[in-house]
C-alpha cells in the first residue's frame, strides 16, 4: 500500500435529510499539491470540514500518514499537522494580530497561563520574515479588524505557517485579493511543495488552481466527478469538462 | 513514517524579544475606554467634592463606599466575563440566595460537630458549590440546548428563587451564631475601625477575575468566543467548555456575594440579592463591556460599580432630593455608554 499523508475512504455526510457528500475517495500524497475544483454548492467545504475536524463524517474512514483517525476534532487534526486557512478566515476582529496567530493553541504553562512575551516575539518574527508587513498599523498589538483584506490574509497563511504544518488545506484564498497579493499567494503555494509539504488547494477561479495544483480533484454535488494529473491535460480542455459537470453532471 | 509535528514547538528561537517604547499616545488609544471611565469617575468625583465638601473630605463617607458597594461589585466582575464571552446571567441574584439556603441546610446537617466554627466554615463552601453548580446548570442548558442565555437565565432566575421560597417556607432566619466565628471578621469585620473586610474581598476577586482573563488560556478564549464565536470553533477552541466556566465563575461568585451580604446583617432573608440585579448589570456597561462580546475590562467593571454605588449618597449629601437619584443614574449610564461606544470606534 501507498503510502499517503491524508486518504478518505467511502466518507458521506447528511446534514439531516440532505446528502452533502456521497462516497467520497480522496488521496493526498507526500509533497503534493491537490486542486479541489467543483461549483458552489459541490460539497467542497465540507469535504475540507472534515479533514480538519470540524464535521464529523457520517460514515466512511480517514487515514493520516497510513494510519486510521476515530473522531477527528480540530485540536487532534492540528495535532496531527493539518493547518487550514478558512474561506471566512476565522480571525477574532476585535483582538490583536498576536491573539490571533496564536487563536485556539495559545502559548502557556501547564497550568495554563499565558506565555504573552514569547507570543509577541513570536508574532514579530513572523511579520517581518514571512508576513513582508510594511504598514505601520499593523503590529502585534494592533487589532486584526484594521487591517486590509490582504494583510488579514497574510494573517491567516502566516498562522498555518507558523504551526508547520504538514498539510495545509486553502479554501478560497484568493478571495478578496488583489492581483498582487494573487501572485504572493501562488508563491507561497509553490513553497509549500518546496518545504516538502502538502497542500489542498480549493478556488473558484481555475487558472488559480491550474497553476499550481499537480493534480486536480472535480467535486460535483456531493462526488467525485473525477480527476486529472494537470501535467496531462490543457487548461481550456480542463474548463470544458467543468463546464460540462455543472450541467450534465457527467465529465464526457 | 513522519511523525506529526507538535504545533506548539515552534521553530528557531527568537533572538530578540519584541518591545516597543513607550508612547503616551498609543497608550491612550489602547486603553481609551478604560481611561474614558477613570475620567467619569474622577470627573464625578470632583464634582461632589465640590458640591458637598463637608462629607466628601471627610473619610467616613468613603468607609460606607467600601462597605455597601461590594455587595454587588463582586458579582459585576465575574458578571464581566459572561458579557466579554457575549452571554448574559440574570439569575445571579437568585443564586445570592440559593447559596445561602445550601449554607443554612449544611449548618444544620453539620450541627453535631459541636464546633460553630468547623460548621460555619463547611456551610460557607457548601454555599459557594451550590452558586457553581448552578452556573454550571445556566451553561449546559445554554451550550447543550442551545437557548440564548438571556432567555435560559430569566428563567433560572425566577426557578431558583422559587427553589428558595420553597425550601425555607418563605422565612427569614437570623445567623446570630456566625458571630462567633472566625468567619464573621475574616469576611464583613472592619480593620483598623475603617477599611471593611469586604473591601478586600472584592480587590481579591477583582486581581482573581483580572489573572484569569489577561494572563490565562480561559480568558483569551473568553474574548475569542465573544469576538466571533465561529472562527473560535474552526480553529479548535472549546467554545462550550468556556462558557460553561464562565457561567459557573458567576455562580460561584454570586453565591460568596450572598455569604458576604447576610454575614453582615447576621441574617438571611429570602429576597435577598433581588434589588442588585441592575446596579450590578449597569456596573458592568458603565465600565465599558460592550454587550457585542468580545471587550471588556475587570478595571472599567471595578470603576463602574463605585460610580453607581456612590450616587445614591452623592445626591442627598449634595442636598437634592432623592427623587433625583434616579435621573442621575440614568443620565450618567447613558451618557458612558455612548462615550465607549464612540471610543471604540476611534480605537485602533
Amino acid at each position: 500500500m501507498e503510502d499517503y499523508r491524508l486518504e478518505l475512504r467511502n466518507v458521506s455526510k447528511y446534514f439531516g435529510e440532505v446528502q452533502a457528500l456521497e462516497d467520497i475517495n480522496f488521496k493526498l500524497g507526500r509533497n503534493e499539491i491537490v486542486g479541489l475544483l467543483g461549483d458552489n454548492g459541490a460539497g467542497k467545504s465540507t469535504l475540507i470540514k472534515i479533514i480538519t475536524g470540524y464535521h464529523q463524517p457520517t460514515s466512511g474512514e480517514i487515514y493520516f500518514n497510513g494510519k486510521k483517525v476515530d473522531n477527528l476534532t480540530v485540536p487532534k487534526a492540528r495535532e496531527l499537522g493539518v493547518e487550514t486557512v478558512y474561506q471566512e478566515r476565522a480571525l477574532a476582529e476585535l483582538q490583536t494580530l498576536w491573539r490571533n496567530i496564536f487563536l485556539g493553541r495559545e502559548l502557556c504553562s501547564s497550568l495554563g497561563f499565558l506565555d504573552i512575551q514569547r507570543m509577541k516575539d513570536e508574532t514579530h518574527r513572523l511579520m517581518n520574515e514571512s508576513m513582508g508587513f510594511t504598514s505601520h498599523a499593523v503590529s502585534p498589538d494592533s487589532r486584526v479588524g484594521k487591517y486590509s483584506g490582504g494583510e488579514k490574509q497574510g494573517v491567516a497563511i502566516v498562522r498555518a505557517l507558523f504551526f508547520e504544518a504538514d498539510i495545509i488545506v486553502l479554501d478560497e484564498p484568493t478571495m478578496g485579493l488583489s492581483l498582487k497579493e494573487t501572485a504572493k499567494l501562488s508563491n507561497f503555494v509553490k513553497g509549500i511543495k518546496q518545504a516538502g509539504k502538502s497542500a489542498i488547494f480549493i478556488d473558484h477561479n481555475i487558472f488559480h488552481v491550474y497553476n499550481v495544483a499537480d493534480r486536480v480533484v472535480v467535486i460535483d454535488r456531493g462526488r467525485v466527478a473525477g480527476e486529472f494529473m494537470t501535467q496531462d491535460i490543457g487548461v481550456n480542455e480542463l474548463m470544458e469538462k467543468m463546464v460540462r459537470v455543472a450541467e450534465t453532471g457527467s465529465l464526457e | 513514517m513522519n511523525t506529526p509535528t507538535n504545533g506548539t514547538s515552534p521553530a528557531p528561537a527568537v533572538t530578540q524579544h519584541y518591545k516597543v517604547p513607550f508612547n503616551i499616545r498609543r497608550f491612550a488609544r489602547q486603553n481609551s475606554s478604560q481611561l474614558g471611565i477613570l475620567g467619569v469617575f474622577l470627573g464625578l468625583w470632583l464634582v461632589f467634592i465640590i458640591a458637598a465638601p463637608n462629607t466628601f473630605l471627610s473619610p467616613q463617607i468613603y468607609s460606607a463606599f467600601m462597605t455597601s458597594t461590594p455587595f454587588f461589585a463582586i458579582m459585576a466582575i465575574p458578571l464581566t466575563v459572561i458579557v466579554i464571552a457575549k452571554e448574559m446571567d440574570l439569575s445571579f441574584p437568585s443564586i445570592t440566595a440559593m447559596g445561602m439556603v445550601g449554607f443554612w441546610f449544611a449548618y444544620n446537617a453539620t450541627a453535631f460537630i459541636g464546633n460553630t466554627t468547623v460548621s460555619v466554615g463547611l456551610a460557607i463552601l457548601a454555599a459557594l458549590i451550590v452558586g457553581t453548580i448552578i452556573g454550571w446548570i445556566n451553561g449546559i442548558i445554554v451550550v447543550k440546548v442551545g437557548i440564548p442565555s438571556l432567555v435560559v437565565t430569566i428563567g433560572t432566575q425566577f426557578f431558583w428563587r422559587g427553589a428558595v421560597l420553597v425550601l425555607t417556607n418563605g422565612k427569614n432566619f437570623p445567623l446570630e451564631y456566625i458571630k462567633s466565628t472566625i468567619w464573621y471578621p475574616l469576611l464583613v469585620g472592619k480593620i483598623g475601625g475603617f477599611l471593611p473586610a469586604q473591601m478586600i474581598w472584592l480587590v481579591i476577586v477583582s486581581i482573581l477575575v483580572w489573572v484569569l482573563l489577561n494572563r490565562h488560556r480561559f480568558g483569551a478564549h473568553v474574548y475569542l468566543v465573544g469576538d466571533n464565536i465561529n472562527s473560535a470553533e474552526l480553529m479548535g477552541v472549546d467554545t462550550g467548555r468556556t462558557r460553561i466556566q464562565a457561567f459557573m465563575l458567576v455562580g460561584l461568585f454570586s453565591a460568596f456575594a450572598g455569604v458576604i451580604a447576610s454575614f453582615f446583617v447576621a441574617y438571611f432573608w429570602p429576597n435577598m440579592g433581588s434589588g442588585y440585579l441592575l446596579n450590578t448589570l449597569a456596573a458592568v456597561f458603565l465600565g465599558g463591556t460592550s454587550v457585542f462580546g468580545g471587550v471588556g475590562t475587570v478595571l472599567g467593571t471595578f470603576l463602574g460599580a463605585f460610580i453607581i454605588g456612590s450616587i445614591d449618597a452623592a445626591t442627598v449629601a449634595i442636598g437634592m432630593t432623592g427623587y433625583l437619584t434616579q435621573l442621575i443614574y440614568g443620565f450618567i449610564i447613558v451618557l458612558s455608554v455612548a462615550m465607549h461606544s464612540y471610543l471604540r470606534k476611534r480605537a485602533d
